[in-house]
């Protein structure tokens, strides 16, 4: 049996009333001994009969045609093979589920994947790689720079009021521009696919965020029935977007294993991750408020720039935030998609917001200068009563608190002017920024089934990308059948079982959690009728169901298992409400006054997401957005080669993420919350929302450091001291 | 090329191409898939194993080298339902997320404590005659070859920290 849920009304606070007490606390990943024995096995970590190893291929010029010499490689020790068939020019964009761009024996930049190679070891195969001879027809007229390009898709998605009028009449104004450039996903695990062929049948392990889509991009691609593809992904080493669709060494494992009818494993070199999956456009944004005497804003201008590749659909949602954060009723943005020969854009963990309030969030912190108000405040009061574009009403929404809260607990009120807090050689300073990041939910299933020896199965494609997929979903399945949460086994990552959300968009815990929630909610209704109790009544714990003036073990209830199917679908609610998670931001900085390093030397977040499934887990995403905020502040720019387009620095050594020693002290505080509109465990997503503005209180606090304000990212420091 | 290794105790003899890195040849000649390959190029540190002793960066060095050596990877420290302490602090830290840099942050970790407890100095230690403060500077400034992009760095820490005084802080080696 199935118990669907479409999204339509408010939903009973049914996880309140269970009383079994898993949920929420801060429980230690089921996971968890696998990983650190180093057990878990990720896609790269399966073996395979007789299995020959597969390397990709890129392309060495930026726009052309080619066609590759097997000759020059034939006679290499153990060369099995060289293939150009059904090459994808990159990873599929999320939720796309169709087969991205293929361009044949064509090439749109350098670095796109031309062929797969294969041979009897990964020695070999690399060295054949290296060693193949392509023989390519260069194209003139290709272009690599986004202020230059002649092909610029423009669109003004909001225009509302008189904008122009606003800033003309205001008592205050911010006109500002913001840079920031690409980013890298970067996960710690590269991309890799083992492929197998049982005849017409292919099944691939591989490292992949969102299993049903991914599975019908693959067949796509390959131009087969995806009811013929299955693909495994328990374990993902990290996606923060850049495997959300199929990607590259997938398509050059499965044609190379086809071909020889023997499984292949390809893995892209790190170098190759960081140049034919996806990166995060660089953006140009102009940011223009006005506001009148009082501070409260009454326009908003969000302008911005960016690029991809001809023929990809995605483009950064910039303004994602600025749509409903603040007020303000003359609102205009406009969007401008320059079309190069660069890798593609895609999504990189929390599109839109990541980039997007970096921009918003410190020209508010302009703002407040200019008006005298407090940064805190001023935001407080441009919270919108209704979301100012739409005119609809919030879901839970407790920014002013988050920022309230946060404050206090930072210590905010000893915040300084600019550069009146010194110590010896260093600046020091406070900022802030506020977090948001739109709610979604996605449809999912997944199987439960209770056995009568009070053990219990949550069965999904969902996959756990780190984000403490198999944690909540324990817990939500302990929760509502009163078991333990170690009688508890969750699989994931398996296209065999119910298809599920999948992992992006911050959508994935509340998604699955919520199809899990439903299967749990029908066996809770069979036990009721079995207890001979109505099902809100039933109080199931540690293995006892006590309804009515029934109290009976597990056991003697059930004759065998009992299994249901979870089904959520969203409905009215994610039209009728504005949803999106909420919080603050705070940085404390010291700046260098001769070198204008900048160190980090603590952070604090206040988060509101509704109810928080795993404190544990939670305040985990948390610290990564932090960080990841820090790095986008401070440190990440992929570099284009002014000439070919090339990706420059595409190694862990030159593209520069945080390491240990730039992640400063972190504290994690949750406001307690709801929202009842979003979904029936009232859960929102986070893992997205710890980044959303969290470089914008790194840049905020340096400028009230050392009085000099960044509006080019990173903020290293030669932008810094000659200002000082 | 004939090697024989010896690792977490058991000595073990392959055959291996001389390209093959020390660690391609525990990932696909042994089976043991707990090194990470994260970058392939001594950048990230998810393969760090101890080889007599010393923490590397796997990756970067060839099996055929090692001939003899004692290699200590993430599965020779502890097992499901055996962990090390500074695995079940992992565990209960939340130092991890995706878990794919995890092996080798602990087993880092392993040999971060020894050069410690040994006495050397690092680029944060005020003195580099005194026996350094086991601190969170120090500990983030050595831990800082291994990279985690989930960020779950401050469990790290906090593991780190926790698990040192059961893992032999302190406890000097003999001879250098």
């Amino acid at each position: 049996m199935t118990e669907q849920l479409k999204m339509d009304e408010v939903q009973p606070r049914l996880l309140d009333e269970t009383g079994q007490g898993a949920i929420t606390r801060p429980m230690d990943r089921p996971e968890g001994a696998l990983k650190v024995s180093g057990r878990a096995t990720y896609a790269a970590e399966y073996k395979a009969a007789n299995m020959a190893y597969g390397v990709m291929v890129r392309a060495a010029i930026t726009r052309g045609s080619y066609t590759v010499d097997e000759a020059s490689v034939k006679d290499m020790e153990g060369f099995l093979g060289v293939w150009t068939d059904h090459m994808i020019r990159n990873s599929a964009q999320g939720t796309m589920n169709t087969n991205p761009v293929q361009p044949g024996l064509n090439i749109q930049y350098f670095g796109q994947p031309i062929a797969v190679v294969a041979a009897e070891t990964f020695e070999q195969a690399r060295h054949i790689a290296h060693a193949l001879r392509i023989d390519y027809t260069s194209e003139e007229g290709f272009e690599v720079d986004p202020e230059t390009a002649s092909q610029v898709d423009e669109s003004v998605p909001v225009d509302q009021g008189d904008l122009d009028r606003a800033m003309a009449d205001a008592a205050f104004t911010v006109d500002a521009t913001y840079t920031t450039k690409p980013h890298n996903s970067a996960p710690m695990e590269p991309h890799a696919s083992l492929a197998e062929w049982d005849g017409e049948r292919l099944t691939l392990h591989g490292s992949y965020q969102m299993l049903k889509y991914n599975r019908n991009e693959l067949a796509d691609s390959l131009g087969m029935d995806a009811a013929n593809v299955r693909i495994l992904s328990p374990y993902v080493g990290g996606g923060f977007g850049s495997k959300l669709g199929i990607a590259p060494e997938a398509i050059g494992a499965a044609v190379a294993a086809k071909a020889l009818k023997r499984p292949v494993r390809c893995v892209l070199a790190r170098q190759q991750v960081f140049q034919m999956v996806v990166r995060r456009t660089e953006t140009r944004q102009r940011l223009r408020l006005a506001a009148d005497a009082d501070g409260r804003l009454t326009g908003v201008g969000h302008d911005n720039w960016q690029s991809n590749l001809p023929d990809e659909q995605f483009a950064e949602p910039v303004t994602a935030a600025t749509h409903f954060l603040y007020g303000g009723e003359n609102r205009r943005n406009a969007q401008s998609v320059a079309r190069l020969n660069r890798m593609a854009s895609g999504s990189v963990r929390a599109p839109g917001e990541a980039v997007g309030m970096l921009a918003l969030e410190n020209a508010m912190d302009e703002l407040a200068e200019a008006t005298g108000i407090d940064p805190i405040e001023l935001r407080i009061r441009n919270i919108p009563e209704i979301h100012p574009e739409s005119g609809k009403q919030y879901s839970s929404r407790s920014l002013a608190q988050c920022l309230k809260e946060g404050a206090e607990a930072f210590g905010w009120q000893d915040r300084q002017a600019p550069k009146a807090r010194r110590e010896g050689e260093w600046f020091v300073g406070m900022g802030v920024a506020s977090a948001a990041r739109t709610n979604i939910l996605m449809e999912s299933k997944a199987r439960v089934t209770l056995n009568p020896d009070g053990t219990a199965l949550v069965e999904t494609d969902m996959t756990d990308i780190g984000t403490g997929t198999y944690a909540i979903l324990c817990q939500i399945a302990a929760e509502m059948l009163g078991l333990d949460p170690s009688k508890v086994t969750v699989m994931l990552g398996d296209t065999d079982l119910p298809p599920a959300s999948g992992s992006g968009g911050s959508w994935g815990a509340a998604s699955s959690g919520s199809s899990v929630f439903l299967g749990a909610k029908a066996i809770r209704a069979r036990l009721a009728e079995r207890l001979g109790c109505a099902p809100e009544a039933l109080r199931l714990q540690d293995g006892v169901a006590t309804g009515g003036n029934n109290r009976r073990p597990l056991a003697e209830l059930m004759d065998g298992p009992l299994v249901e199917e979870g089904h959520i679908q969203p409905g009215s609610k994610s039209d009728e409400m504005a949803q999106a998670s909420y919080g603050a931001h705070f940085a404390e900085v010291a700046v260098n006054s001769v070198t204008g390093e900048v160190r980090v030397r603590r952070t604090l977040s206040c988060m509101a997401a509704g109810r928080i499934l795993n404190e544990k887990t939670a305040a985990s995403q948390v610290h990564g957005g932090m960080v990841w905020g820090i790095g986008s502040a401070l440190h990440e720019g992929v570099e284009h080669d002014h000439r070919t387009g090339h990706v420059v620095n595409d190694d862990l050594a030159e593209y520069h993420i945080p390491v240990h020693l730039d992640a400063p002290r972190h504290d994690v505080l949750f406001i307690e919350e709801r929202d009842d509109h979003a979904n029936p465990v009232q859960a929102k997503g986070i893992g997205e929302l710890g980044i959303s503005g969290a470089g914008a209180a790194v840049t905020n606090a340096i400028y009230n450091a050392c009085g000099v304000r960044v509006r080019d990212y990173p903020a290293t420091p030669d932008k810094i001291f000659p200002h000082l | 090329m004939k090697i024989t290794l010896s690792v977490n105790g058991e000595g073990r003899s392959l055959d291996v191409d001389p390209r093959t890195s020390l660690l391609d040849a525990l990932r696909d000649h042994l089976d043991l898939t707990g090194s990470k390959k994260g970058c392939d190029h001594g950048q990230c540190g998810a393969c760090t194993a101890l080889v007599n002793g010393r923490r590397i960066n796997s990756c970067l060095t060839l099996a055929v080298m090692h001939e003899g050596d004692e290699i200590t990877t993430i599965e020779g420290l502890g097992e499901p339902g055996a962990l090390s302490p500074l695995q079940k602090a992992f565990v209960r830290h939340d130092g991890y997320q995706c878990g794919y840099c995890t092996p080798g942050q602990i087993v880092s970790a392993k040999g971060m404590i020894a050069e410690f407890s040994n006495g050397w100095p690092s680029h944060v230690s005020e003195d580099l005659e005194a026996v350094p403060d086991f601190s969170e500077a120090e500990i983030k400034e050595r831990m800082s070859g291994n990279l985690c992009r989930c960020s779950a760095y401050p469990g790290i820490c906090a593991a780190i920290r926790d698990a040192a005084p059961d893992e032999g802080l302190g406890e000097r080696e003999a001879a250098e």
